[in-house]
């Protein structure tokens, strides 16, 4: 593992701590949650509200659904060499109503997963660069919790 | 009804990666329709094209590009781009046109040509686009369609075996329509020893991009009892509706779906809500279609689709396949032109070709392929940024 900083990956898309959020937005009007954050205009056709606060989005939901990459994406994914497929999960968040999606963790296949299991939002690398290394929101079983094997 | 129009004439330049200029494939398929449709190029008022967003200016503007590359002759231009609705949208164009009495006949074509390698974004770091940020968190096309298959999977027991008797099903009939691109019967051995690509999605449960052109020949009803084509196929309607706030699915180059959290909103199915307002314009329901050509680009999605259009109640539509149901000589046909997994992707054709399609099963001139005793035949199609369309055609 390099010594070199950590970043996020997007920059103000989540928190950097040990149990880390997405930072969303949302509507004063109607209370509707964005990820990405919006903050210029409200996409409830009931609201044309232009006033938004930045909530930490729950960092727990259940698999809509799931799969995984065998080939590299084209740029701008930067693959690690050689190319390791990697499983990615919608998960629903229940206070939001709305489902994420985002690589699971390393070592993860989807043979360990399941439409409405469990799962929570952690950072893992995404790809390193000169100066630092680009972490990014990863979903992880919450089962797997107890023993994290490999983290940011 | 005074709503339907009728369609006299249908053309395709057959799908394939020809690597030719797209206005060749719409001049083509437009000069066919023509000769179906038994009238002159003269007698157009109004050209109604589909957009290819892949071919520079000549695609932004492809109605007068096919009106060009005909010849000019004073009729008016349209030009649509929907993505994959674009076709539809062309129509829908047309439709106003002749329903407003402004036009008798008009001419609605759209052709592509498959660009070389990626579709990748713009580089930089461009957080605002979603497009980039999908596929710089690694998240491609095929990652959507495996989410729908893989939920499918897991909520009604499909099975991998399912999804390849799609393909096999279609390559049967593909083999046998002459403008499709791939024409060889698969086996379900051939597409479980094909590359997994996204699980449950191997190389083969997924469409390709192709070249092709797609026309169509509509009129007003007078004018097809005038030039003694009166029984000609009708439109009966034409959705082009846009999703309805909260959008359920994620999709497509989003990274999240709508928040359904508010008071008074609910998360409602994008796909399933296009067909409703077909079904309702044509006073038709779903036990009255004949033949459905739907937009299978994974294997899986078909299955989505026969449930998104009601043919089978959700969850079922894996069964009715199992059954032979969804097959030519079923209950319920579907793809018997053999679908996007027979023709690939052409965007701004394929919707037309849909409709080509359920013109000729209408007319009984779809030979190996025809279903017997066609009487309504319905078309369902999704693109990116809450495009989509269905189109129902009836004797």
């Amino acid at each position: 593992m390099s010594d070199k900083p950590l970043a996020p990956a997007i920059e103000g898309w989540h928190t950097m701590a040990d149990e880390p959020h997405l930072i969303g937005s949302q509507c004063t009007g109607c209370d509707t949650y964005f990820f990405p954050p919006q903050k210029q205009y409200c996409r409830n056709p009931g609201c044309d509200s232009t006033d938004f606060r930045e909530v930490e989005l729950s960092r727990t939901g259940r698999i809509w659904s799931y799969t995984n990459a065998c080939y590299k994406p084209p740029a701008p994914y930067v693959a690690a060499e050689p190319f390791e497929p990697y499983a990615i999960a919608a998960v629903q968040l229940e206070r939001e109503q709305m489902t994420v999606l985002g690589q699971v963790v390393s070592g993860v296949t989807v043979a360990e997963l399941k439409v409405g299991m469990p799962m929570e939002l952690v950072l893992e690398t995404l790809h390193e660069t000169d100066d630092d290394i680009k972490v990014t929101w990863k979903w992880r079983p919450l089962a797997a919790a107890a023993n994290p094997a490999k983290g940011a | 009804m005074d709503n339907e129009i009728a369609i006299i004439g249908a053309g395709m330049h057959p799908w394939g990666k020809w690597g030719h200029n797209f206005v060749q494939y719409g001049v083509a398929a437009a000069r066919e329709a023509l000769a179906d449709a038994g009238i002159s190029w003269r007698d157009i008022r109004f050209v109604s094209g589909g957009a290819t967003v892949r071919c520079g200016y000549p695609g932004y503007v492809a109605g007068a590009t096919f009106a060009q590359a005909l010849g000019w002759q004073g009729a008016e231009v349209n030009t649509s781009y929907a993505a994959c609705a674009s076709g539809s949208q062309a129509l829908a164009a047309a439709r106003n046109k002749i329903l407003s009495g402004e036009c008798e006949v008009a001419l609605v074509v759209g052709a592509d040509t498959t660009p070389k390698g990626f579709l990748a974004p713009a580089g930089g770091y461009r957080p605002e686009d979603p497009d980039w940020v999908r596929f710089y968190l690694g998240i491609t096309n095929p990652t959507y369609f495996a989410l729908y298959a893989r939920r499918r999977m897991d909520l009604y027991g499909d099975t991998l075996e399912d999804f390849a008797a799609v393909k096999v099903k279609n390559s049967r009939v593909g083999a046998k329509n002459p403008r499709a691109r791939y024409r060889k019967c698969f086996t379900a051995e051939d597409v479980a020893a094909s590359a997994m690509v996204a699980d449950p999605l191997r190389l083969m449960d997924i469409c390709a991009t192709s070249d092709g052109g797609a026309a169509l020949i509509v009129c007003s009803l007078d004018y097809a009892r005038r030039i003694g084509k009166a029984d000609a196929p009708r439109v009966a309607a034409i959705s082009t509706v846009t999703p309805t706030f909260a959008s359920a699915v994620v999709e497509m180059p989003d990274i999240a779906t709508d928040s359904a959290a508010a008071a008074g909103v609910e998360a409602v199915s994008y796909r399933s809500s296009i067909p409703l307002k077909a079904y309702e314009e044509a006073g038709i329901g779903p036990g009255d279609v004949s033949l459905a050509e739907v937009y299978d680009l994974s294997t899986a999605l078909e299955l989505d689709w026969i449930e998104d259009l009601q043919l089978t109640p959700r969850g079922e539509a894996a069964a009715w396949l199992r059954r032979g149901d969804t097959a030519l000589g079923g209950r319920i046909p579907v793809n018997v032109s053999g679908g996007l997994a027979c023709f690939g992707e052409a965007v701004p054709a394929q919707a037309l070709a849909q409709v080509c399609e359920l013109t000729w099963q209408l007319r009984g001139q779809a030979g190996d392929r025809q279903v017997k005793g066609a009487k309504v035949g319905i078309t369902a199609n999704q693109g990116l940024f809450g495009h989509g369309s269905s189109v129902i055609v009836k004797k």
